[in-house]
């Protein structure tokens, strides 16, 4: 299992510090991209690990947790992409470049991307905003290229509309340095020449080796038909991780609430290898 | 009047006669818990469950309010649809489903109501202050509980166990019932049911408030008196809203959990039918019911006296207009306001 | 080294503590017994057996302060706000209570360490008393705890008409060298007398209603068996959703962190949570645990067998019984033990 540990020191943990969002991009609809650099100086706020999480916060509106969907690699600044789907959302959605934000973190372990993952290919599986986790993998990956092998990219969501970083995915990623990107669409559009139909159909269509390491992220209802989709495809759960988000307040395994079973998503998780899930019952 | 271990045993067979021959899909009664003062809210849904059908002393638990839950359950369902659920129901319990009839929180067709006479319930810490130590069983008559004990056997006079809010029942009549078992349980002739009330109304204004400040000071957030409470019955309690702004779990001010109690005793004004509830589920012991039944007693004098839950479709004071209703004024003349 | 001290001396032993530190001890309350600061006029009751709230409200406070920020266009600024300790005594905890700190601790002292929790612990000395006899709702010795000899900095014993009082600790050394003048040293009969009571109050413990509850068949190897169990349905019918159990509880320690707009600035901090309420787990998008049965399920779960999966088998649990004595309609987790505990106590 992923051994990296969620770097959070001793001291009063659940104050956090100081961010400004610096850059605002809306990706779809319903999604914008936030970049964010540490209020003090500039630069990433803290260092952290693809899959990893931090805690989001305008006060008096609301704390959440993101993923970081911004790669280790980039040093600059971090960007979250947020779906608008709530209070805090909503907020975050409707604010304007300079706005200070508190943020702390990092949280969890993060995708075993300087272990288990070294050499191999890897198949990633995202669905809707299901992207932002592993867009932060994804870019690590291509970072250190020549340490995986083949990169394989599905990704799906309701419309062509909805695409999160659409740009990035087809002028950055896809055919270069040998990554291959696969996307669908739940439903036909004016305008798409792609793939029509859902996530765990497509990846069963594409024929694809059954010795790949899965990364997967979406909403549960996705993750639990692309496990059984992959599982009739030959893969077994060892080879599929999938990230999970369920309410958190602390961030650091003490609150009591974003436990499936004897785990806590936000410092067992949020990284699980599928075959770790056999054990925890199915309420998420 | 028969005694109460007769009482269990009527209800016990026609619960089981109700569920046999199909007339209900479930009865709600009590069972027996792990002491022999600690009936549950129980859910029988076959013959052979009500082995564990208890009713007796300790049968205080109101069970009106589960109605919601299990009606809307059953829809959820969508199965056994137009079944009748069984409901025992002591008088004071009757004027709750009264009143989540007529909020239509409780559909009435639904609704298979069985009285049950009462001898009114006994408080176990009552029992305690009286130098009993770990109760093994009981024997009860409608004046009389004798209490088998490791601190020996104990006899103690009814009315001196009772729970606060059976010193002041309302009778034994039932507000609503499809049949009656075992009626006319005398009730106590309560005394003032309203002295209580009265020794607040002569303190002064900063007596008062400091009474108030120190009980509800105990109270620990725990919303056992709201969720005990028949008439909350909003699907979503202002409270448990994250955008309303009032904090539901602590105090985050020192006035925060005074706050909760004022607003729910506004909230249930009209429609509190006394039933003590709040004040018996209480893990901090607060005299809750004295709030609500400071509005009654007002209700009662501008308004004439009224009780919520005795029928199920008069319109209730706080809620009616006539040309005759108390204008705002009155309460400068009883030396309120600014 | 035993020392003793006539009972009607207690009021000058109080006043030595309570000097330089706050002195919490059981008083009356509301008609029962609870922790609450001693004063020369507070109603000491040593004769409790339980207190209706336990010593968690003063390592894991119901509310306490974090931060406050103040929001000025687009800046924000942050002021830690948690208030700094300061020392204090807890008098009288029992046996069930001083281990319930043990749970806390594999919580909050486990890295990353709460210095929340950390710095109350450091400041706390705890006199813990034995128990001469149990109350009826008791049943701790299921978890292997003596209520006759329970652990603290300094323990306690009333035994005829006195106190007798032992330091266990360096911290309870460093408390009993400042009140040694006002006790005697106890000498063999004392301590025969006080070992008599203790062999009388386990015996009684036996005997109670839940003197025999067994955890044999919750040895934690069968997560998903207990999860998926029938009987959680009909067992959590009947809860009606407070949080009474999870406040009371001397182990439950889930927390929320809420801001409150004071009018003056946002004030953020850490208060108790339930995961019987509905919004524990509620997110913008849905809620894992939509039902009351799911609510049940989860405290329970986490108590008997998540907690212990992840403590080297230790339950969250301590048997005191509050949860018994106080929900209002008499579920408890003792119930929970029987029905899905399999044979072991049929």
């Amino acid at each position: 299992m992923p051994d990296v540990t969620c770097g959070v020191k001793s001291g009063d943990l659940l104050i956090p510090s100081l961010g400004v969002v610096t850059e605002i991009r809306r990706d779809t609809p319903d999604v914008k991209t936030f970049r964010v650099n540490s209020a003090e100086g500039g630069g990433v706020c803290f260092p952290h690990m693809p899959g990893q999480c931090a805690m989001l916060s305008i006060p008096g509106v609301g704390e959440a947790m993101f993923s970081i969907t911004s790669s280790p690699t980039n040093t600059e600044y971090m960007e979250f992409s947020i779906k608008r789907c709530g209070t805090l959302t909503d907020w975050l959605h409707e604010m304007e470049p300079g706005q200070q934000i508190t943020i702390r973190g990092p949280y969890g372990n993060c995708f075993p991307v300087e272990t288990d993952l070294k050499g191999k290919d890897l198949l990633f599986i995202a669905g809707g905003i299901g992207l932002a986790p592993l867009r932060s993998v994804i870019n690590y990956v291509r970072h250190y290229r020549k340490n995986y092998a083949s990169v394989d990219i599905v990704y799906g969501a309701r419309s062509m509309d909805d695409l999160v970083d659409i740009d990035e995915i087809r002028n950055e990623w896809d055919g270069r340095d040998g990554v291959k990107v696969h996307l669908t669409i739940d439903r036909a559009q004016e305008g798409w020449t792609g793939n029509v139909g859902f996530v765990p159909d497509f990846v069963k269509s594409l024929g694809l080796p059954t010795l790949k390491t899965v990364l997967m992220c979406g909403p549960p209802i996705m993750i639990k038909f692309v496990l059984a989709a992959l599982q009739s495809l030959g893969f077994k759960k060892n080879q599929v991780y999938t990230t999970f988000e369920l309410r958190m307040k602390c961030g650091i395994g003490k609150c009591g609430r974003c436990n499936i079973g004897a785990k806590y998503v936000c410092k067992d998780g949020p990284v699980f290898r599928c075959d770790q899930m056999e054990e925890m019952p199915d309420e998420y | 009047m028969p005694a109460v271990k007769e009482i269990q045993e009527k209800m016990r067979a026609r619960a089981g006669e109700l569920l046999r021959d199909g007339g209900v899909s479930m009865a709600l009664g009590w069972k027996r818990g792990e002491f022999c003062h600690d009936p549950e809210p129980a859910f029988f849904e076959s013959e052979a469950e009500l082995d564990n059908f208890v009713y007796d002393g300790f049968s205080s638990p109101l069970l009106s309010k589960y109605l919601i839950e299990t009606i809307r359950k059953d829809k959820q369902k969508g199965e056994g649809k137009g079944s009748k659920f069984l409901v025992f129901l002591k008088p004071c319990d009757s004027y709750g489903l009264n009143l989540l009839l007529k909020e239509h929180r409780v559909e009435r067709e639904r609704v298979y109501a069985v009285g049950v006479g009462c001898p009114g319930m006994l408080d176990v810490d009552k029992i305690r202050a009286a130098g009993v130590k770990n109760m093994r069983s009981f024997d009860e008559t409608e004046t009389e509980v004798t209490i088998h004990a490791s601190s020996g056997d104990k006899t103690l006079a009814r009315r001196d166990i009772l729970l606060e809010k059976c010193l002041v029942c309302k009778g034994p009549e039932f507000a609503v019932q499809d049949e009656v078992l075992a009626p006319g349980l005398p009730s106590f002739e309560g005394g003032d049911r309203f002295a209580g009330v009265t020794e607040l109304e002569s303190m002064s204004p900063e007596e008062r408030f400091s009474f108030w400040r120190n009980e509800l000071s105990r109270c620990i957030r725990c919303n056992a008196c709201r969720n005990a409470c028949p008439v909350c019955s909003c699907n979503k309690c202002v409270f448990d809203n994250p955008q309303s702004g009032v904090q539901a779990k602590s105090n985050a001010d020192s006035f925060e959990e005074n706050m909760f109690h004022i607003v729910r005793a506004f909230h249930v004004a009209g429609r509190c039918s006394d039933c003590g509830e709040c004040s018996r589920v209480c893990p901090q012991k607060i005299p809750l019911h004295l709030l609500n039944r400071k509005f009654i007693k007002d209700i009662n004098a501008f308004y004439g006296a009224f009780q919520a839950g005795a029928d199920a479709e008069a319109r209730a004071p706080l809620t009616n207009y006539e040309f005759g209703d108390v204008e705002p004024g009155a309460v400068v003349k009883r030396g309120g306001g600014a | 080294m035993l020392l003793k001290l006539s009972l009607d001396k207690t009021g000058g032993l109080f006043t030595e503590m309570a000097r330089d530190r706050t002195l919490y001890l059981p008083v009356k309350r509301g008609g029962q017994a609870d922790f609450a600061p001693w004063t020369p006029e507070a109603e000491v009751c040593l004769d409790y057996l339980n207190t209706a709230r336990s010593i968690k409200d003063f390592f894991l406070p119901q509310t306490e302060n974090i931060a406050a920020f103040k929001r000025e266009g687009k800046k924000i600024t942050i002021t830690p706000t948690h208030e700094e300790p300061s020392p204090f005594v807890v008098f009288g905890a029992r046996a069930c209570d001083v281990r319930s700190l043990d749970v806390l601790d594999r919580v909050f002292l486990s890295d990353p360490v709460d210095t929340f929790y950390k710095a109350q612990r450091e400041n706390g000395v705890i006199v813990s008393m034995a128990c001469a006899e149990p109350e009826e709702t008791c049943f701790c010795n299921a978890f292997g705890i003596d209520a006759a000899e329970p652990r603290g900095d300094v323990v306690t014993w009333i035994a005829g008409n006195f106190l007798y009082w032992e330091a266990k600790t360096p911290a309870g050394e460093a408390l009993t060298g400042k009140l040694e003048t006002l006790m005697s040293e106890a000498d063999s009969s004392d301590l025969k007398e006080i070992e008599e009571q203790g062999k009388a109050a386990r015996a009684a413990f036996k005997e109670l209603p839940l003197g025999k509850l067994s955890l044999e068949g919750w040895s934690g190897d069968d997560l998903l068996g207990k999860f998926t169990s029938p009987l959680w349905e009909k067992m959590s019918k009947s809860c009606l959703g407070c949080g009474t159990c999870t406040y009371v509880c001397p182990t439950c320690q889930c927390y929320d962190i809420q801001d409150f707009d004071t009018g003056h600035g946002i004030a953020r901090f850490r208060c108790w949570d339930s995961c019987m309420y509905s919004d524990f787990t509620l997110m913008a998008h849905g809620n894992p645990r939509k039902s009351q049965l799911e609510r049940f399920r989860q405290r329970f779960m986490h108590k008997l067998v998540y907690y212990p999966a992840n403590n080297d088998g230790m339950y969250s649990c301590v048997g005191c019984g509050r949860c018994v004595a106080k929900c209002p309609i008499s579920m408890n987790i003792a119930k929970v033990i029987k029905a899905l505990g399999g044979n072991a106590n049929a």
